[in-house]
């Protein structure tokens, strides 16, 4: 069969060809970019934070009429009661471990700075470097966490410090991940190097390396450094303190809800609220809920746009069967098959679904610029849009099915039959 | 007349109820979808102090100079909060009509009554001028006295909701509420008070939250008692001393403050006070580049912090895509339902109607379609807006609402927007050759 007939066909009723080119054309060059938002979203999502999530739940509380923390007898004073309640928790049946920990990877408040090989040149440091997150703890991080040590050693009791929360100072020996350590050391021999914190002048030593630890930041100003992370063997106090606790396996809804009387029990002048102990999973579902969001909300419009181009086309092709009901009669009069008019409407509908694919091929690049322009998008890559091209065609011969059935079905004693 | 067509067009869209209903549903979801879009980007960049907000200003200065940009900010912007030196310079000179320095407080307040055990509150500390600044509305009593801020008194606003919690909704003013283990005099209670975004304090609050502002107490008051913030603290450089009074010292920016500036001399004078401040900082060697100030007022600072979410305006544009495509559509479709009545056309012009008639009757019958999408674009922007809720952040689902103003334009939206798709068709429609047709037939 040659396209000549069909196109002289398609000139006669040029507007309608052009409405639902434009519909296809538009219809690609959104569901393109929608698509990319959400595989984007889900990407982030679903990227794992180098913790065992399960089994893992934090609490964070404050305590009441606490001393300041800006000098060293109050100091002690606030780290004499972290220690009584890290001793609680370790105590109860259904814990496995505890950790004291000033954030965790996706709860959004982070304690930044940068690290480097040279040494500050005055007292007072600067941020050059590399830029990592701090994460203060002890030695039952590791074990609490779930994070894999992959080289060098884990922090003992011994090279655990204390100090207050506004304190300065930089520790001894430090734990990075191996994105930092890599990134300081490229030849992948960081274990054992000397580095430099914040600019101080002391020098720092590298003692072990983990495999994966998200910062807590889960916004784009996060996406240079996301698996910079430096563990430091530190204690924090303050009139507040975080307690990452890992239950014993099957045990969390239990460990979780023995907390609360506990730290009561151990303390009763504090603050402990609904929001006090979390799951893991609560904070990682906070955390990533604008993702969710927005993939679902892009995941609607993109059904929404299918299914109105789809019975688009559908409505036009009928009215245009309708239209040409003679001619067609006319057609199998002279001898054309079933299969011919049935092919012919689909071939018409692939010339139009391709024009528009052609269209919304540049829509789609041009729309992608504007969204990369005024808000962080990434560069939309062709396979989305090659898969884009694919699935408006395939909608196009899904939806012509149906009609160009009927019109196969016209019986050729139609072309006898006055108009 | 006009009822004449509305027959004709009840009567042409019962003849083919599918193409119909594929039209209505078309209209219907578009408009919902783009509704439901803009009652969140409504909700999101709206003007949270209508009637003050070009005379409220936020003051920047350039206290980390260029030095603390760091390699990847290219503009020349100074630091959007204030360092507490800065901050205390510019109550000092007050130099505004009402202006308040600012942090944000997160102290526990302990319950009168034995058996409960103490709860967190957030809040702000702040000067007695925040509160006619902002028009905050009182319940019960008012802020506190500009000598109450001289003197550090021991007094606190607090909420309506927490006045519910402590005092069970009574008049509570003159009565003592225990802050971070300290006792404070209510001297007010603030009546509904929630402004979306927190304007006064953009660089803290992230712009939207769910919470509630529930203490409010005087900004010396709680410097003097060491109540640490609880907000965001940024450094060029670390401190050199430790602990609250080290980041007092420091360089580190913690501070929001506004300023009251009600007219044009007003800002100028300020502006220029800030840049001889700033001056005056590079004469004394505490600042070793030339003055670098802003003062925007609150619409420019919310754009210049864009508190609106990217995230907000991309949905809303693709909403408007899928309302193009629907129209685009809905086009379509009309432009075959209208050919195909070619002959009747045809018989109605040949009786004498003349071509404005033609257009009166298909723009009515576009136009029913349009409402009849309307009133389905109604209910599925109602389900739209209800839905957020559970897909959309918290604090920025709880602003998108359903309220006349967003249900009058959906159903104009609508109609409006199929009229102007059945432009066209009505047009191709008009055309139609009488002779023709009759001849044909």
């Amino acid at each position: 069969m040659t396209l000549h007939p069909m196109i002289a066909a398609l000139r006669r009723h040029k507007a309608g060809v052009v409405l639902i080119a434009l519909q296809i054309a538009l219809t690609l060059a959104i569901v393109c970019n929608a698509v990319f938002i959400i595989g984007q979203r889900v990407e982030r999502v679903n990227r794992p934070t180098g913790l065992d999530e399960s089994n893992l739940f934090l609490v964070s509380q404050q305590w009441v009429g606490a001393p300041s923390g800006d000098d060293p007898a109050s100091v002690e004073k606030l780290d004499s009661l972290q220690q009584a309640d890290l001793a609680a928790l370790r105590s109860l049946p259904d814990v496995a471990s505890v950790t004291p920990i000033n954030s965790l990877p996706l709860l959004n408040s982070s304690w930044n700075g940068a690290v480097d090989l040279k040494p500050g040149t005055t007292g007072q440091g600067s941020f050059n470097g590399t830029r990592t997150t701090y994460y203060f703890s002890d030695e039952q991080a590791l074990s609490t966490l779930g994070l894999h040590l992959v080289a060098g050693r884990n922090f003992t009791v011994a090279d655990v410090q204390h100090r207050g929360f506004r304190d300065q100072g930089e520790p001894s020996l430090v734990i990075l991940t191996k994105a930092l350590g890599d990134k300081l050391f490229p030849k992948g021999d960081a274990l054992g190097k000397v580095i430099f914190l914040n600019g101080a002048t002391t020098p720092t030593t590298i003692i072990g390396m983990v495999e994966r630890m998200q910062v807590p930041g889960t916004g784009s100003w996060t996406n240079s450094f996301v698996w910079n992370a430096t563990l430091v063997p530190t204690r924090l106090d303050a009139n507040f303190a975080r307690y990452a606790i890992r239950a014993k396996p099957g045990r969390l809804d239990a460990a979780m809800h023995a907390v609360t009387p506990t730290l009561y029990a151990a303390n009763p002048l504090r603050v402990l609220d609904d929001d006090s102990v979390k799951s893991f999973a609560q904070i990682r579902a906070e955390a990533y809920r604008a993702d969710v969001g927005m993939a679902i909300l892009m995941g609607v419009v993109c059904l929404i746009l299918l299914a109105v181009t789809a019975a688009g086309i559908v409505g036009l092709t009928s009215f245009w069967v309708g239209q040409r009901h003679r001619q067609i009669g006319v057609r199998r009069a002279l001898g054309a098959r079933k299969i011919d008019i049935l092919h012919y409407f689909q071939i018409e509908n692939l010339v139009i679904a391709s024009v528009g694919a052609v269209i919304g091929l540049m829509l789609a690049i041009g729309l992608n610029v504007l969204l990369m322009q005024s808000f962080e998008m990434e560069r939309l890559p062709v396979a989305y849009v090659l898969a884009g091209i694919v699935m408006v065609l395939a909608l196009g011969q899904g939806a012509v099915f149906v009609p160009a059935r009927r019109a196969s079905n016209v019986p050729p004693v139609v072309a006898t039959r006055a108009a | 007349m006009f009822n004449y067509y509305l027959e004709l067009a009840l009567r042409s869209l019962k003849r083919s109820p599918g193409l119909t209903a594929l039209m209505v549903l078309a209209i219907g979801f578009g408009v919902a979808a783009s509704m439901t879009t803009w009652s969140v980007f409504r909700a999101v960049s709206g003007d949270p102090i209508p009637w003050k907000s070009s005379k409220l200003f936020v003051p920047q200065i350039d206290m980390w100079g260029p030095k603390g940009r760091g390699p990847n900010k290219t503009d020349n912007e100074p630091p959007d909060a204030l360092d507490y030196t800065d901050a205390m310079a510019l109550m000092r000179a007050h130099r505004g009509k009402l202006q308040s320095a600012m942090y944000q407080i997160s102290p526990s307040v302990v319950p009168a009554d034995a058996g409960k055990h103490p709860i967190n509150v957030s809040g702000h500390a702040v000067y007695s001028e925040f509160f006619p600044m902002l028009d905050v509305p009182f319940l019960y009593g008012n802020g506190w006295s500009a000598d109450d801020d001289t003197q550090r008194a021991a007094v606190a606003v607090i909420s309506g909701k927490l006045n519910d919690k402590l005092f069970g909704g009574a008049n509570s003013v003159g009565r003592t509420v225990s802050i971070e283990g300290k006792d404070y005099r209510v001297v007010g209670v603030l009546g509904n008070w929630n402004p979306q975004p927190r304007f006064y304090d953009v660089v803290n609050t992230g712009g939207f939250s769910t919470g509630v502002e529930d203490v409010f107490i005087p900004f010396e008051r709680a410097i003097a008692m060491g109540i640490p913030n609880d907000g965001n603290t940024n450094c060029s450089e670390t401190p050199a001393e430790s602990g609250f009074v080290g980041l007092q010292r420091s360089s580190c920016i913690w501070i929001a403050y506004m300023v009251q500036l009600d007219d044009a001399a007003a800002v100028s004078a300020y502006r220029s006070w800030l840049d001889g401040y700033a001056k005056e900082q590079q004469t004394a060697g505490r600042f070793s580049w030339a003055p670098n100030n802003r003062l925007r007022d609150v619409p420019a600072f919310l754009d210049h912090e864009q508190v609106v979410p990217s995230d907000t305006k991309v949905s809303l544009l693709v909403a408007l895509g899928l309302l193009i495509v629907c129209l685009v559509n809905t086009a379509g479709l009309l432009l075959a339902k209208f050919l195909r009545r070619s002959s009747e056309i045809g018989v109605r012009r040949a009786l004498g109607a003349p071509r404005m008639a033609i257009y009166a009757q298909f723009l009515t019958e576009a136009g029913m379609i349009g409402l009849a999408g309307g009133v389905l674009g109604l209910l599925l922007t109602g389900v739209g807006v209800a839905s957020v809720s559970w897909v959309l952040p918290k604090d920025i689902a709880a602003l998108a609402r359903l309220d006349f103003s967003l249900l009058a334009l959906t159903l104009l939206v609508a109609v409006v927007a199929t009229t102007l798709a059945g432009l066209y068709p009505t047009f191709r429609a008009s055309r139609v050759q009488p002779a023709w047709q009759l001849k044909s037939n």
